[in-house]
């Protein structure tokens, strides 16, 4: 049984739809992320489970029971916050121990669990120092304690390394990829980056305007997008509009106007005549000199348009002869090779047949 | 841009004009002569005679007991008004601030007809300690709100959320998180009403009564004889006593005597 059940939740603020006829069902044990643009609702949807909103329609249960009516602080659910919102007049050690003062624990017990979870975290040595005292990262940690200390049922993290550089966040999202295996609490984790999403989660809800748009783990979400949305908000995708010319059980062929054929890997349900997009991601496509590329499926001339050189990568816009641009990443892994194609370069692009996916409508 | 002589000898005039007078009055409250006039030697008899005074003792020791008591229900509620102004902007409370504020704004003297006529015609109260005591709490409510509420609008909403979240009734959300917040407010609150309550001269003027009587009544009604060295005497403790309680407030709650703020 799923630890928490949101079913047909509908929150509305005036005439906009916050939330809009969600139903998900996040399982005990799980990494679970809530990723869209800001403004989908997400955040709307966090402050429902941890009891600060309720649903104008629809229910949530925890643990098969209904939460409807029962106030923040009776819910077995926390919340680290984006600002952290630490006590700024309580030291680190009171700030985390809060959560156990507040359920009357024994004063030893307290002490027990207090250093239990400051080791946890790595924070041992600051138990009396202030949050003003503390670095973006520390307080960080500290919020983390004292969310988990109580062994709440589900942990909500709101966008909790947004305040963060990108070293310490990439430190930090392995942090907490560590914390949540070795506790084994539930958490629900909110965030507008795709990055972050793919790198912590198990499974990734995409909202948008309200709604889920797709419910997968990360490799699916990414390899396999359900629509243009989710296609084009996890990571960057070339998008081709196209016509099916023909559908069978090996393989797509798809027309792009102005461009010729490209053939796709077989998807079920599609008919020929239909209307959709090609999605290709920048990795699958390879920029090549045109005798190279014949031995592609799918290849087409094209000239650079222009590149820009990442170190690890470079990565080329080449434009096609129907117009469309199209962005390819190379991999600079050849010794002494930084980048292979200069601007105005004229050049193949190809891939294999089974790369790439159809996305109707 | 450097200040130039002038700028600094008409600062020193401003200073001069506005602390002259207060500076006569203390330097004279130990001048050995019962006349303001001439500087004759130093003395202190003048407060030595302040504590034989029975009718100043009274006054004095009515002033302190109202102004203790009217900042205490003054901050009590004053506090309550702040949170309530913060918490609530829209809705039916969003006519709050314009209540509180409004004695604030109000001169005192249209505060001292209205108090007088509204104890005496419409409550039927015999003026007296108690009437002095409500009309001190009903200027004093606002200053506290005011400093209460401006603490509060500094503060990262989500710290009381997240109280709420991690187990603590709205009750135990006051006491351990909003309330240790807004204290340095809520004393300076309590200090601004006990300044504005110790030296209200106007307002307790007209809602006292006959035979009740304050400091400053003491004092205006010393002063309509002649003003006695006895008079200075108790008008530098009156200034010490206020001065100290400014002082006190302002290091709580600094950004009370600031004029600009973030």
């Amino acid at each position: 049984m799923a630890i928490l059940e949101i079913r047909n939740v509908t929150r509305r603020f005036g005439e906009l739809n916050a939330v809009d006829d969600v139903s998900l069902a996040i399982e005990a044990g799980e990494f679970f992320t809530l990723l869209g643009p800001s403004g989908c609702g997400k955040t709307t949807l966090l402050r429902m489970i941890a009891g600060f909103d309720e649903p104008d329609e629809g229910a949530l249960f925890l643990d098969g029971q209904p939460l409807a009516g029962i106030p923040p602080e009776r819910r077995p659910v926390h919340t680290v916050f984006q600002s952290y919102a630490l006590f700024p007049h309580m030291t680190v050690a009171e700030n985390v121990a809060f959560p156990l003062q507040m359920v009357r624990l024994a004063d030893d017990e307290i002490r027990r669990r207090l250093r239990e979870t400051l080791d946890l975290v790595h924070l041992a040595d600051k138990a009396g120092q202030y949050p003003h005292e503390l670095s973006g990262g520390q307080k960080q940690r500290v919020a983390l304690a004292r969310g988990l200390i109580n062994r709440p049922r589900l942990l909500l993290l709101d966008e909790p390394l947004g305040a963060l550089d990108a070293k310490l966040r990439e430190q930090m999202e392995r942090e907490l990829i560590a914390l949540q295996r070795e506790v084994g609490i539930t958490f629900v984790f909110v965030t507008h980056s795709q990055q972050e999403a793919l790198a912590l989660s198990h499974r990734i809800a995409v909202m948008n305007a309200g709604r889920v748009e797709q419910v997968d783990v990360p490799e699916r979400l990414y390899g396999f997008p359900k629509n243009r949305f989710v296609a084009d908000f996890i990571g960057t995708i070339n998008l081709i509009e196209v016509a099916v010319a023909a559908a069978d059980a090996h393989h797509l062929r798809l027309t792009a106007p102005g461009l010729g054929d490209i053939f796709a890997p077989p998807l079920a349900g599609i008919r020929a005549g239909e209307r959709g997009a090609f999605a290709l991601r920048p990795e699958q496509v390879r920029v090549l000199s045109s005798k190279a590329a014949a031995d592609l499926k799918n290849h087409f001339p094209g000239q650079v348009r222009d590149y820009l050189y990442l170190g690890d990568v470079t990565v080329y816009k080449v434009a096609l002869e129907n117009g469309a641009v199209l962005e390819a990443l190379e991999a600079n892994a050849a010794p002494g090779c930084a980048k292979f194609h200069e601007i105005g370069d004229v050049v193949d692009v190809g891939w294999r047949h089974d790369a790439g996916l159809y996305l109707p409508g | 841009m450097r200040r130039g002589p002038w700028l600094w000898a008409a600062a020193l005039a401003v200073y001069a004009f506005l602390y002259m007078p207060l500076a006569v009055v203390v330097l004279f409250s130990f001048n050995d002569s019962t006349l303001n006039a001439e500087w004759v030697g130093f003395t202190t008899r003048w407060y030595g005679k302040l504590l034989d005074d029975d009718e100043m003792l009274r006054a004095a020791g009515n002033s302190l007991g109202i102004a203790l008591a009217a900042s205490a229900v003054a901050t009590l509620l004053g506090t309550m008004a702040g949170i309530a102004m913060h918490r609530w902007q829209s809705g039916s409370l969003r006519l709050l601030p314009f209540l509180v504020l409004t004695p604030v704004a109000m001169p005192e003297i249209l505060l001292g007809v209205s108090l007088l006529i509204f104890f005496r015609q419409v409550l039927d109260l015999t003026l007296g300690l108690f009437s002095i005591l409500a009309a001190h709490v009903t200027f004093s409510i606002g200053f506290v709100a005011i400093i209460v509420r401006a603490r509060l609008a500094g503060m990262d909403e989500s710290i009381f959320e997240a109280a709420r979240d991690l187990g603590a009734s709205p009750w135990q959300t006051f006491r351990r998180v909003t309330l240790p917040l807004i204290l340095p407010g809520v004393l300076a609150g309590f200090l601004m009403s006990f300044t504005l309550s110790i030296d209200d001269f106007v307002i307790t003027f007209f809602v006292a009564g006959v035979g009740v009587s304050t400091l400053p009544l003491q004092i205006y009604s010393m002063i309509k004889v002649a003003v006695t060295p006895e008079v200075n005497a108790v008008s530098t403790l009156l200034m010490a006593l206020t001065l100290t309680m400014i002082a006190l407030a302002s290091r709580l709650a600094p950004d009370l005597l600031k004029a600009r703020q973030q």
